[in-house]
């Protein structure tokens, strides 16, 4: 070996030991401050956190005790009525993104799904705002929910027509093939071949809107009365979150902190269910 | 079918048969492709050009030729399969008994039960069993299906495809768990259960091993007896092995695709009219 050679080699040699720390050390710090934000929820929130937090409903303000079932009850509410909304229209979109792709108006329309899944969450509210808190003159779990689609639709639009992307060509040919009509061929063939992709990005997406608080903010506000129809207002966790954190009783602060943890491991569920039928679907 | 049993002339479908003496049983002479000035376009580029040819009906006859010749896009023109690829287009006549499938009647979807089709990857669906496998194309062509004929279709359609013996016992099996070459005469079982008159295949044994290779070829000699068979091929021993009829395909100096020689097999290996006929399959190039 020359000199010359040798000289590369144990330049190339560092420059690869040092790329590789940098890359372990960024991926280190981005699980630190996961971890970080976890443990402290985890500690401030663990000691409040108790069956009658989930079972009880909340007492007047400054007063011990109570708990957040309506809450709980609202942000499931809440959640429904966006999946109810985002996840046919998302799906769809995807279907027809990936499916139906080839023309301008599907650039478009995906240029433009990437740019609302960018859009500040409040910009969605204070949208919902206008278009249904505005005219009904009240607001309402409806528009809540609508909000919330808003922000799930773009997300899984993209999610599912990514994963019908991954169906190979050669198995809507074989459809076809056959003499299997076109949109016969998308429901039984492209569809079922994409169907752990869809349910992970809809998840997600449903995880990801289940801790959005900007967008409640105008729309279903809050309420210390408990469920009282979509078209009523309606609280949700993390506004509790939000009102609570704020508040100067230290008991709203404790309040504050379990429903914090409460909100994360709802998430955290959902994430690990995700998982969980993801792998499934590999090892299949 | 018609069965003739007294010596004379006679006039069946177009042909006409001379009987001395045995009595012979004519089946109904369905599934001839008339090709007429076929010419295919990928965008703006020309892919085949010009081509014409008749296909008998239940026999088989092979595309043969270098790569990027046109031979798929010529067999892809054949159910309709051409203009599936984004921005392809035919221009030209493609009588199927005597009708055109390009007509502007001709719903593609129908003609393409009509005219099966067996890819160069077998592709089985991976979410289906091998039964659903078999079944998909009745069950997915209609809104309702009795399970009980379903069941039949499926276990003839295996053992025409030579394959209910080795998968009679996992039927509720993936239809990607057996191997290669079983994957392969799965999906002709897929396309003979929509009871085509034509089966298709653009190189169907290019991904399988030399035992699985003949099990097809004898698989394709069986089903000539009652389908018309075209067949793309790279190997010339299997054209010539298994074919009544070849056409030698070659790309112009326009890259477009045509038809250099159409004949009987034997003849087209034989005594090959075209120079460059001879050039290729005496392996000169290619």
């Amino acid at each position: 070996m020359s000199s010359m050679e040798h000289y590369s080699y144990n330049r190339r040699k560092w420059v690869n030991r040092v790329m590789l720390g940098l890359c372990a050390g960024s991926a280190g710090i981005s699980i630190m401050v996961l971890l970080f934000i976890l443990g402290y929820i985890l500690f401030h929130g663990i000691s409040f956190l108790n069956l009658s937090l989930i079972t009880n409903t909340a007492k007047p303000m400054g007063e011990t005790g109570g708990g957040m079932r309506d809450e709980i009850i609202g942000t499931l509410i809440l959640v429904a009525l966006a999946t109810a909304i985002g996840l046919p229209t998302g799906l769809m979109a995807g279907i027809f993104l990936s499916e139906f792709g080839g023309t301008k108006m599907a650039s478009a329309i995906r240029f433009i799904a990437d740019v609302l899944t960018g859009l500040p969450s409040i910009v969605v509210g204070v949208f919902a705002y206008a278009i249904l808190v505005r005219p009904l003159h009240s607001f309402s779990a409806l528009a809540g929910g609508v909000a919330l689609s808003i922000i799930m639709i773009p997300i899984i639009a993209r999610t599912s027509e990514e994963s019908l992307r991954l169906v190979p060509n050669s198995l809507r040919e074989a459809a076809l093939a056959l003499g299997i009509s076109r949109w016969r061929t998308v429901l039984s063939v492209v569809i079922p071949g994409a169907r752990t992709g869809i349910i992970t990005g809809g998840l997600l997406a449903t995880a990801r809107i289940a801790g959005e608080t900007a967008p409640l903010l105008f729309t279903s506000l809050g309420n210390y009365f408990g469920f009282q129809g979509v078209l009523k207002p309606i609280s949700a966790l993390p506004l509790s979150i939000y009102h609570k954190a704020t508040s100067p009783y230290s008991v709203d602060k404790e309040q504050a902190w379990a429903a914090s943890l409460l909100l994360i491991l709802m998430v955290l569920i959902i994430s690990i269910f995700v998982r969980w039928l993801a792998s499934r679907g590999r090892a299949r | 079918m018609v069965v003739l049993n007294k010596p004379g002339i006679y006039n069946v479908g177009n042909n006409i048969i001379n009987l001395k003496s045995k009595p012979v049983i004519i089946t109904e002479q369905k599934g001839g492709f008339s090709v007429k000035s076929l010419n295919a376009w990928y965008g703006h580029f020309l892919a085949i050009k010009d081509i014409t040819l008749d296909i008998p009906p239940k026999a088989i006859t092979s595309l043969i030729g270098p790569s990027g010749c046109g031979k798929s896009t010529f067999i892809r023109c054949l159910n309709r399969m051409h203009e599936v690829t984004h921005g392809a287009r035919v221009e030209g006549q493609v009588l199927l008994d005597g009708e055109d499938i390009y007509n502007k009647a001709a719903d593609p979807v129908a003609i393409r039960s009509r005219v099966a089709m067996v890819f160069q990857k077998p592709n089985p669906f991976p979410a289906m069993s091998i039964f659903d496998n078999v079944a998909a194309g009745p069950k997915l062509r209609s809104f309702r299906s009795d399970r009980h004929e379903l069941e039949e279709i499926v276990e003839q359609s295996l053992r025409q495809a030579a394959l209910w013996d080795e998968v009679k016992d996992k039927l509720r099996q993936s239809g990607v768990s057996i191997s290669g070459g079983q994957q392969q005469r799965l999906c002709i079982a897929r396309a003979l259960a929509v009871k085509p008159e034509v089966i298709l295949m653009d190189e169907p044994c290019s991904a399988l091993d030399p035992v699985a290779t003949l099990k097809i070829e004898d698989l394709m000699q069986q089903l000539a007896q009652q389908y018309t068979i075209v067949i793309v091929t790279h190997n010339m021993q299997q054209a010539a092995r298994v074919s009544d009829k070849a056409a030698f395909f070659l790309m112009g100096e326009d890259k477009a695709g045509s038809l250099v020689e159409y004949g009987d097999t034997n003849q087209l290996f034989t005594n090959p009219k075209d120079r460059r006929t001879e050039d290729y399959i005496t392996g000169r190039f290619g």
